[in-house]
């Protein structure tokens, strides 16, 4: 297992091994994503039980909180990718973080979108500084820095190192942040109802959860395979089998 | 050309590699690190000291922007007062930040800095010596200048001495922490509004903590526990921040 | 199902705006996640067949030209 993941990686570290494999692979991402979101959906949306605190805009969390999970995992999976550039100088690491972070901001942008509207039968505001709202906002515009330095720093092998530094230097950030966020929060407001933090669900609630998460995971390789074989055209364009590839078509 | 030079025999060879070995060995007697840090401490004085507007100018920012929240919320003591702390961190915050822009680019577009990254002395502690001049000499005066801000906004007496102490340092921390930024937009030609863009999510945690300080003292609550964490996070951007930024400042150079 | 009638179930009670401008914002950004990476592949692959193309075009006129 330990070396089918070794060759795995080394191969996916080519671009025109990682370009031909992930054709193959798209149909399964795509497949799995229209299976596990509309099975969550239907089931999240009309056969899951309603909350009795909340009544059925507790539905919104078949959303908000996979969306919220992909947001910091997308960002954790950039820094990975950054190590990997930085330090083993894998340069498909840079394609794949490129391609990471627009969904990555997407997500955050959910997780904002949804949580303010779910506030509002919630709540009775559009907008709570709460704790877990305020570290979603930092997080997006932590996405939005990743982004603008790479459309900033000219030529792209620049772009990218400096790109995966900002990544990692934001990975140990995010603790601290949600850290005093929370914190900050605890000070100056009452501890209020919290959105997503339930007491034991029951199985009819977290399953469609469950595949809702799943769904959101194969949209994400989905859109990121996606943007990934665009950018090694691009980048790659002056290689032979690109050009095989192109004249083939 | 072809030919081998005269006596390549093996003796010849061994002396050639021993002439090259006491090379090497010669080159243990260039200046010790501490000699190279003090000489980039004098270097970073002297080219910054000369450069006055840079030093003075994010002090009028911090002043202006201060002046600005009286005229745009109100000048009554009762408003002022309690926004007080936020309104002169949120002001300092930015100062510093905006001193730091283009803080290494000097230094890029005249060789210095590819001087610095060639020379095989550690880079990180160089750096610091960098940082060091900078925060003696830019946000000292932010500090120094805070209380009378503080008179100008009704900022309660308990709080100045926490407002400096917090601020003293704070400003540690947003220097090391915003130096990443600055280091990372060395190359872009323009980059005040990007280098806020990236630093700003990281300067939160400290806002927080010194914002919470001052609040904690105003109230009549002890400020240590605040402090002690704003100290922690200094002491965090101490040790990690310098090779962030070196690592910055070589990606940097790698593009020019 | 859940809700008694397909009505009910639009009308969530009476939380339906929330719940439904909800699903259809995130689904509307999910699917433009795909879409337009989507089409930016095809135009980047037609974008490079024309470069291609262009680019024979000149080696072989350069080529008859000498």
């Amino acid at each position: 297992m330990w070396n089918w993941l070794k060759t795995l990686y080394h191969r996916l570290g080519s671009p025109k091994w990682f370009y031909q494999i992930t054709g193959s692979w798209l149909p399964w991402f795509a497949g799995a994503t229209l299976l596990f979101m509309s099975v969550g959906l239907v089931w999240g949306l009309a056969y899951a039980p309603m909350d009795y605190q909340q009544g059925n805009s507790f539905r919104i969390i078949y959303i908000h909180v996979p969306a919220a999970f992909l947001a910091q995992s997308v960002y954790m999976m950039m820094a990975v990718a950054g190590v990997v550039l930085l330090v083993w100088k894998m340069k498909m690491a840079d394609v794949v973080a490129q391609a990471l972070a627009p969904v990555g901001a997407a997500m955050t942008f959910i997780a904002l979108v949804t949580g303010a509207i779910w506030g509002v039968p919630t709540w009775g505001t559009w907008w709570m500084w709460d704790a877990r709202l305020t570290s979603m906002l930092i997080l997006f515009f932590l996405y939005l820095g990743v982004i603008a330095l790479r459309e900033a720093l000219k030529p792209q092998e620049v772009a990218a190192r400096a790109c995966a530094l900002l990544a990692i230097v934001g990975v140990i950030n995010i603790p601290i942040i949600k850290y005093s966020v929370d914190w900050w929060y605890t000070l100056h407001q009452p501890a209020t109802f919290k959105l997503t933090e339930k007491p034991a669900m029951p199985a009819s609630m977290w399953l469609p959860l469950l595949m809702m998460v799943l769904g959101f995971y194969a949209l994400l390789g989905w859109s990121v395979l996606l943007r990934a074989r665009a950018e090694i055209l691009r980048r790659e364009f002056k290689a032979g089998w690109v050009r095989e590839i192109l004249q083939r078509k | 050309m072809n030919a081998p030079e005269a006596g390549s025999t093996a003796a010849q060879i061994q002396a050639r590699a021993a002439a090259f070995c006491r090379l090497t060995v010669k080159k243990s007697n260039l200046p010790g690190m501490g000699a190279v840090f003090s000489a980039a401490v004098k270097r970073e004085w002297r080219l910054q000291v000369r450069r006055k507007g840079d030093l003075i100018n994010p002090l009028v920012f911090f002043a202006l922007v201060v002046v600005l929240f009286p005229l745009g919320i109100s000048p009554t003591a009762e408003i002022l007062a309690p926004v007080a702390p936020g309104v002169l961190w949120v002001a300092a915050l930015l100062a510093v930040l905006m001193s730091l822009d283009g803080l290494f680019r000097p230094d890029l577009q005249d060789g210095s800095l590819e001087q610095l990254l060639v020379s095989g002395y550690p880079v990180a502690p160089l750096v610091l010596a960098k940082l060091g001049v900078h925060w003696l000499l830019s946000s000292l005066p932010l500090v120094l200048l805070s209380p009378f801000l503080g008179v100008m906004l009704y900022l309660p007496w308990q709080g100045h001495g926490v407002l400096m102490l917090s601020l003293l340092l704070g400003s540690l921390a947003l220097t090391l922490v915003g130096s990443i930024g600055a280091a990372l937009t060395t190359g872009v030609g323009k980059s005040g509004v990007l280098i806020t863009l990236l630093v700003l999510p990281f300067y939160m945690p400290v806002l927080i903590f010194g914002t919470g300080a001052m609040q904690a003292a105003i109230g009549g609550h002890p400020a240590g526990a605040h402090l002690a964490l704003l100290a922690a996070l200094t002491l965090l951007a101490l040790a990690l921040a310098p090779w962030a930024i070196a690592a910055a400042l070589r990606i940097a150079v790698s593009g020019e | 199902m859940y809700f008694d009638s397909l009505s009910d179930f639009f009308n969530m009670g009476g939380h339906a705006l929330y719940v439904w401008t909800s699903f259809g914002i995130s689904l509307l950004l999910m699917a433009a996640n795909i879409l337009l990476p989507w089409w930016n592949l095809k135009r980047t692959r037609a974008q490079l067949q024309r470069q291609l193309r262009r680019e024979a075009a000149l080696n072989t006129s350069a080529t008859t030209a000498e």
